[in-house]
């Protein structure tokens, strides 16, 4: 007896909207290199059904200040450059493939070294000086004073179509004005929620920003740490965008080493965990985990730090795309 | 939803005299206003103002010179759909209609296949408008049946089951609705299903609401196509709303902002 499998292939109406970062000398900018992600037509991986014709790609974060509450596994990489983003940068993408640069701007925390506009600013062009990929720029998530930073760093790097970040829905006038004079695209935040992933991107398209320019970063959780809830949004968000839902028919962000380098999991060294392991491993690996798990769920732009997790990660990406591990 | 704008029709004097003088202004304008709204298609009749095909192919090229939105060709002459077709620019385009005559549907199918155009198909026959669930249902089916022989996909018809006015004929709403549910059941994915939304308001003094509130019960039974006035904010507010209720679209505070951001494409 023969028993008649159904084609359950889709055929979606829709597809994301594709989103290119950098720019060359040739677009107005200085990076050697751009970067495009988004421009499926069908969930995430399914090769057999439809086109996913750019792979997620794989950012490691600089911060403009050491990283002081970073744990020792992800500090020792970078020992030697922790106080000059610039190196710091030029290493990531250097000794350990990074695709593109998230510089946080967490030095100007005003509860922290509270660092001025010009001095993110002049972090930022180091940065920019230092590397030639795109560049993601994110604030210190203080609103205020990010209103203040950004209208200093987009304009000094105006022209080299940086992604940055974020807007929310308390918080989204002064960066897309900026988005729009200095050319750069924007990242939208929601904080695990669906309606309100929807709602910043209606906020931002009101104002005139092209839809075209925003990613979604419907926010992150580590392994352990709420990850499902952000999947299952990541899964409708897309189901919804193949659809034609164009309101969130756009690329999403995981900013996972920011979470992952939060985790117990991932930090405690294994004196204070006996039977865990050796947290020199255990980390990454929890990096690497919780990356992939977004891939599956739809994220074409993944934030990492760990070299060994980036590349635990681009390997996945390879195999993932029908290629081999590199 | 599926909005067929309704305005562009000579039952209207401001299109009547736009198509005795051929000054486009007034198809213009409501091109616009229409497509802004967030019409899906937009109307073009010619009604008892013409008898001249031509005078339908000209506001088919007024319309596309106006806006990109896709049309829909409307009339009960075969000769003014065809000249409506010939003029259509190679945009979706939509014939309105086709009853279940079987004389019609022989006429009117194969033109639905040769111009690629979306049919939709009335629940009338030769012996009028139907005045039951039966013959609606029986309408409709045969209206269907012989789309898809052709080789329309479901996609590709919508189905009226004819709405009347409450004024007049109250009885007839509710036979609608049961009407609606039963074509949900021909195919799976079922055909598309509209009716001329402003006719059950006819002559009445509360006509924005009784329209509204036809809209989202039929909505409930599977209806997701209607011939209206897109520009009525109050109706496409309450379509956005019946489309978060029955889950089509993701929550969001602005959704209604949302719906037309997604209409106006």
């Amino acid at each position: 007896m023969t028993v008649e499998i159904p084609d359950v292939r889709k055929d979606w109406p829709h597809s994301i909207n594709a989103v290119t970062i950098g720019a060359t000398s040739a677009e107005g900018g200085t990076r050697t290199s751009t970067i495009t992600i988004g421009g499926e037509k069908t969930l995430p991986f399914y090769h057999f059904e439809g086109a996913m014709p750019n792979p997620p790609v794989v950012a490691m974060e600089v911060w403009d200040v050491p990283a002081e509450d970073w744990p020792d596994t992800v500090r020792e990489p970078f020992a030697d450059v922790l106080d000059d983003p610039a190196r710091w940068a030029k290493m990531c993408v250097e000794s350990h493939g990074a695709q593109m640069i998230c510089l946080r701007l967490q030095g100007c925390d005003p509860n922290g070294a509270d660092r001025s506009p010009d001095e993110a600013a002049a972090a930022a062009k180091a940065v920019a000086g230092a590397v030639g990929v795109p560049l993601i720029v994110w604030g210190c998530g203080s609103d205020e004073k990010d209103n203040e930073i950004f209208p200093v760093v987009a304009e000094a790097l105006s022209g080299e179509n940086c992604l940055l970040g974020t807007i929310t829905e308390d918080n989204y006038k002064t960066l897309t004005a900026l988005g729009t004079a200095y050319g750069h695209k924007l990242i939208a935040e929601s904080p695990v929620d669906i309606n309100m992933a929807k709602q910043i991107n209606i906020l931002a398209l009101d104002v005139g920003f092209p839809a075209e320019n925003l990613v979604i970063f419907p926010s992150t959780g580590a392994l352990g740490y709420g990850l499902e809830y952000v999947y299952s949004i990541m899964e409708r968000l897309r189901a919804a965008g193949l659809k034609g839902d164009k309101v969130v028919a756009m690329p999403m962000l995981c900013d996972v080493g920011m979470e992952v380098w939060g985790a117990k999991e991932a930090r405690a060294p294994e004196s204070e965990v006996p039977g865990w392991g050796d947290a020199g491993v255990r980390g990454p690996l929890w990096e690497a985990s919780t990356a992939t798990v977004y891939l599956l769920a739809g994220a074409d732009l993944l934030i990492l730090r760990h070299p060994e997790a980036v590349r635990l990660t681009k390997a996945a990406i390879a195999r993932l795309m029908g290629g081999e591990a590199g | 939803m599926i909005l067929i704008g309704e305005r562009i029709n000579a039952g209207f004097k401001d299109i009547a005299n736009a198509i005795r003088t051929k000054d486009p202004a007034a198809v213009e304008k409501w091109a616009v206003a229409q497509a802004e709204a967030g019409a899906t298609y937009l109307d073009v009749n010619i009604g008892a103002a013409s008898r001249d095909p031509a005078d339908m192919a000209w506001l088919v090229e007024v319309v596309q010179k106006a806006v990109p939105t896709r049309i829909s060709v409307d009339s009960t002459k075969i000769e003014a759909i065809e000249a409506g077709l010939e003029a259509i620019d190679g945009r979706g385009v939509l014939i309105n209609s086709t009853t279940a005559d079987p004389g019609k549907l022989e006429r009117i199918v194969p033109l639905a296949v040769k111009h690629d155009a979306t049919l939709l198909g009335l629940a009338m026959d030769d012996r009028g408008s139907p005045q039951n669930v039966e013959r609606r249902v029986e309408n409709g089916a045969m209206v269907f049946m012989s789309a898809m022989e052709a080789g329309l996909p479901p996609d590709r018809i919508i189905l009226d089951p004819i709405l009347m006015p409450i004024k007049f004929m109250q009885e007839q709403a509710v036979f609608v609705l049961e009407a609606i549910e039963q074509y949900t059941n021909l195919s799976d994915p079922p055909p598309h299903i509209s009716v001329g939304l402003s006719n059950i308001g006819s002559k009445t003094p509360e006509r924005g609401r009784i329209i509204r509130t036809f809209l989202v019960m039929a909505m409930a039974k599977g209806l997701d196509a209607a011939i209206c006035n897109v520009c009525d904010e109050e109706l496409i507010a309450a379509v956005a709303t019946a489309e978060l209720v029955l889950n089509k679209e993701i929550y969001s505070d602005s959704y209604v902002r949302a719906f037309r951001m997604r209409q106006g494409s």
